[in-house]
């Protein structure tokens, strides 16, 4: 057990101008709100964006309003064309996987809630932390810009494949600077990242008050941990990789084009490059980035449930033994992104074992979650809803896996929109449920207000039902062979899916509206909303024992004093069926009496 | 609340369903002699994945039902099997099925990727690049002429960069825009790119292959239905991507010998 509170963190005296208050703030919680602010927006851009792609695949010719001004060549008269489609596809992928399933359960919540659960004032590096947000900030800048620059962003993908991400414009609109921009701005990112995973790491490890121990910790604490030890690993692989494709366009460097490429009918000035080099180093980082997306969201939806449930996990050792098992499988199955990719195909089988076998902490986890709510007193709200909705939605995209971790059913379903809702529910959308859990849940402590319940629970119907409609069909079409990343259907076989993609698109566009009632409650709550109290949730865990909001050292000075396992629901105490980690009152609790 | 959404999830699962068990949207029928396996191993994980799928739901939308907002004198009960039974249940049922998957799936992806072609497959090249596929055969001399990456010109229809008047393997060759093939006799594709990445697809062959530039990878089939099939390009290869795309036509032996004469006369 540790006792490093007096001791290891960095203080540091509270901010008195705006700007080191507001903006440049070493304060973890000013931090994790703006990771929040930025997802926040990212998320808007690429839901903007998934509007106009769907749009553009119901109904091909349809002019959008407004448009036009956008991007006059990309879109005239309104009309979408083909390259400038795989240009909004391509910033959707990025803007939604780096900037919003990596900085909102990890970098926003982790932040503001992290340092707080494991008794902290603060992380142990803070100007590192502050460093990490605006590296961040200006990476989606970077991003962003590539809208505004040259024949605007890249069309490559949010994988950018090479050679294609390194021949330069001769490959397409957007493929010169945009590209550099691209891979500028996740360069930049994966420092953002790592800075923060260098944060994280120490603050779980040495910065434990006194009575928390590892085990004491809660199952969110566990999980920004693992997903930091996986950031670690995985960003340090993909930064090196985006500055060789800067190198590629700007010093003559030929890491990813080979001899003998010929554009336009022109011979290309490269030679002695490896295509499949970036998609060994891309996916070394793509698959643990699946796990750094979801990871936080199993361990934010099970804290979430244990205090809607009033009763503890079944084990919390095994869902943290779980976590870790995906987190190290993760880097042994990223091969399966690659099965007809030219690889050998020997590793192709060599890679499906290990994504098999990731399906076993999976299955646990879901099981020891679902099987958890047997005999539980579940109390439902929309933070509840959201955390249920996860599990259904994890379900759903997790199932899919099956399929995909097979070579020879790959042959099948891959590149086709199998794979878009396979990623979608299991990655896309059970993260942002896992996000929205997350917001309706901690909102009252990071603001110190309440959200409206009513709310709430509309947008939870209306996106619950709304991502079914939207991914299900998605399954159906791949498994007719429909392909990925076409901007229209022209083929033959591709013509009879076009009403599937007419309904997918209606229902992205209710869905997607769905959640400017998330906005609007979001706003409103933040100003107007109903003053709220210190624990409304009648939780446990650190974070609910001071005040609402937490003062500038989480504690008022204090150094909390832990001493109980972090959820003990289900007893009899002074206060309720609850005891809190810092309450010094001895219940017999569930564990003791096992 | 909770007994509606209970129901909620039941009816997703229930719907979600109903499209798999009424094979509305499916690939079309099979025409090769490797995909029985590819689509048996389909089906069985299908079944799998399926009922795994709706047991969750159910489950998870039972326990909602059952456990939610329970009077105030209700207890917390625990789950009789515990966390212990439930792993074990983990490892045994889902471990064993994904291995057995796994290892039943090795030979559909042995039969195409392990096995080598037979000495008599015909020998055919395919050329990916932005946005079509070309098509070579080798000629009477069954010998593929060399490729000048620095000749190839889309203007004067030199899409291989084939240097007839100096390389004699060359001569003979007979490229195409469209692949024709025998029924029923091997095929060995032979899949060249000359620019970026690309892909060849073909649903009813139960065939999906990366072209790799920078390095030439094989592929064998053999293909058992006369009739005409769409080639698709899978891989992001630039703007025209949706539209790249060629026919494949799969023909008598008579048929193709007549088809491979008439496109050798036009060289």
């Amino acid at each position: 057990m540790h006792d490093m509170s007096a001791h290891a963190v960095q203080h540091h005296a509270p901010p008195t101008s705006f700007i080191r208050k507001h903006i440049f703030s070493l304060d973890h919680k000013v931090i994790g709100k703006q990771y929040y602010a930025l997802a926040l927006v990212a998320a808007l851009t690429g839901m903007v964006l998934s509007w106009l792609m769907r749009i553009h695949l119901g109904w091909t010719n349809a002019a959008i309003p407004g448009l036009q001004s956008l991007s006059k060549t990309g879109a005239p008269g309104g009309v979408i064309t083909p390259e400038y489609y795989l240009q909004l596809m391509t910033m959707h992928g990025t803007i939604m996987v780096f900037f919003v399933l990596t900085t909102a359960p990890f970098a926003a919540f982790g932040n503001f809630f992290l340092p707080i659960q494991v008794g902290a004032e603060d992380m142990p590096f803070p100007r590192f932390n502050m460093m990490s947000f605006w590296v961040t900030f200006t990476a989606f800048i970077v991003l962003m810009a590539s809208f505004f620059v040259g024949d605007g962003p890249t069309l490559g993908g949010w994988t950018q494949y090479a050679p294609l991400n390194a021949v330069g414009s001769v490959g397409g609109p957007g493929q010169g600077a945009g590209v550099v921009l691209w891979a500028t701005s996740i360069a930049l990112f994966c420092v953002g990242q790592l800075l923060g995973a260098l944060n994280f790491i120490p603050t779980t490890l040495d910065l434990r008050t006194k009575g928390m121990s590892l085990l004491r910790l809660p199952l969110s604490a566990w999980a920004w941990f693992i997903t930091s030890c996986m950031g670690l690993t995985a960003f340090a692989v993909l930064m090196p990789a985006c500055i060789l494709v800067i190198l590629d366009h700007v010093a003559g460097t030929s890491f990813f084009v080979p001899s003998n490429t010929v554009i336009n009918d022109q011979l290309q000035p490269h030679s002695g490059g490896s295509t499949l080099l970036w998609q060994h180093l891309f996916w070394f980082f793509g698959h643990p980035e699946v796990y750094i997306a979801i990871v936080p969201g199993i361990g934010i939806v099970s804290h979430i449930l244990i205090t809607n449930m009033r009763r503890p996990m079944l084990s919390h050792r095994v869902l943290i033994y779980s976590m870790g098992a995906l987190a190290v499988l993760s880097y042994m199955v990223y091969g399966h992104h690659m099965f007809v990719s030219g690889m050998n195909p020997i590793s192709s089988l060599a890679f499906s074992f290990p994504t098999l076998i990731i399906t076993i902490p999976s299955t646990i986890i879901v099981l020891i979650q679902v099987f958890s709510l047997y005999g539980s007193k579940l109390r439902i709200n929309s933070a509840s809803l959201f955390a249920l909705g996860f599990i259904s939605m994890f379900v759903s995209g997790g199932v899919s896996g099956f399929f995909l971790a097979q070579p020879s059913i790959d042959i099948m379903l891959h590149a086709t929109y199998f794979v878009v809702g396979h990623f979608h529910m299991v990655m896309g959308v059970a993260a942002m449920f896992g996000i929205f859990a997350a917001t309706y849940f901690w909102f009252p402590k990071m603001t110190g207000r309440m959200m409206n319940e009513t709310l709430g629970k509309i947008h939870f119907w209306l996106s619950f039902v709304g991502a079914y409609c939207i991914f299900m069909p998605f399954h159906y079409l791949g498994m007719a062979g429909n392909v990925r990343r076409y901007s229209s259907f022209p083929d033959d076989f591709l013509q009879p899916l076009i009403p599937v993609h007419r309904f997918i698109t209606v229902a992205a566009l209710v869905t997607g509206a769905a959640q400017l009632i998330f906005l609007y409650n979001l706003i409103h709550s933040r100003f107007w909303g109903k003053p709220a109290p210190d624990n409304p949730w009648e939780a446990t865990s650190l974070e609910w024992s001071t005040a609402t909001p937490p003062p500038f050292d989480n504690f008022g000075g204090k150094h909390p004093v832990v001493y109980h396992d972090p959820y003990q629901y289900g007893v009899e105490s002074s206060v309720g069926d609850y005891v809190m980690q810092v309450s010094p009152e001895q219940v017999k609790t569930e564990q003791e009496e096992k | 609340m909770a007994k509606f959404f209970a129901i909620t999830i039941i009816v997703i699962a229930i719907l979600s369903a109903i499209p798999i068990l009424r094979h509305t949207w499916v690939a079309p029928e099979d025409i090769s002699t490797h995909g029985a396996l590819i689509d048996e191993q389909m089906s069985e994980t299908m079944a799998e994945a399926g009922i795994s799928f709706l047991a969750a739901q159910f489950v998870l939308a039972f326990f909602i039902w059952k456990f939610s907002n329970p009077g105030p004198d209700a207890k917390i009960k625990r789950f009789p099997g515990g966390a212990k039974g439930l792993v074990i249940a983990a490892l045994l049922v889902v471990g064993v099925e994904v291995i057995a998957l796994g290892i039943f799936g090795v030979k559909a992806w042995a039969n195409v990727y392990l096995t080598a072609p037979s000495a008599d497959a015909m020998p055919i090249q395919v050329q990916a690049g932005q946005f079509a596929f070309y098509f070579r055969y080798p000629g009477p001399d069954r010998k593929f002429g060399p490729i000048h990456p620095e000749l190839i010109s889309e203007g004067s229809q030199n899409f291989y960069g084939l240097d007839p008047d100096h390389d004699p393997d060359s001569k003979d060759d007979i490229v195409t825009a469209e692949m024709a093939i025998p029924v029923n006799k091997e095929i060995h594709l032979l899949m060249h790119s000359k620019d970026v990445g690309h892909s060849f697809y073909v649903r009813e062959l139960r065939v999906q292959q990366d072209f790799v530039p920078g390095l030439d990878v094989s592929l064998h089939f053999t293909a058992t239905k006369i009739g005409r099939y769409e080639i698709v390009c899978t891989q992001l290869c630039g703007l025209g991507h949706y539209n790249m795309k060629a026919y494949l036509n799969v023909l008598s032996q008579q048929d193709f010998e007549d088809w491979l004469k008439k496109e050798a006369a036009m060289q």
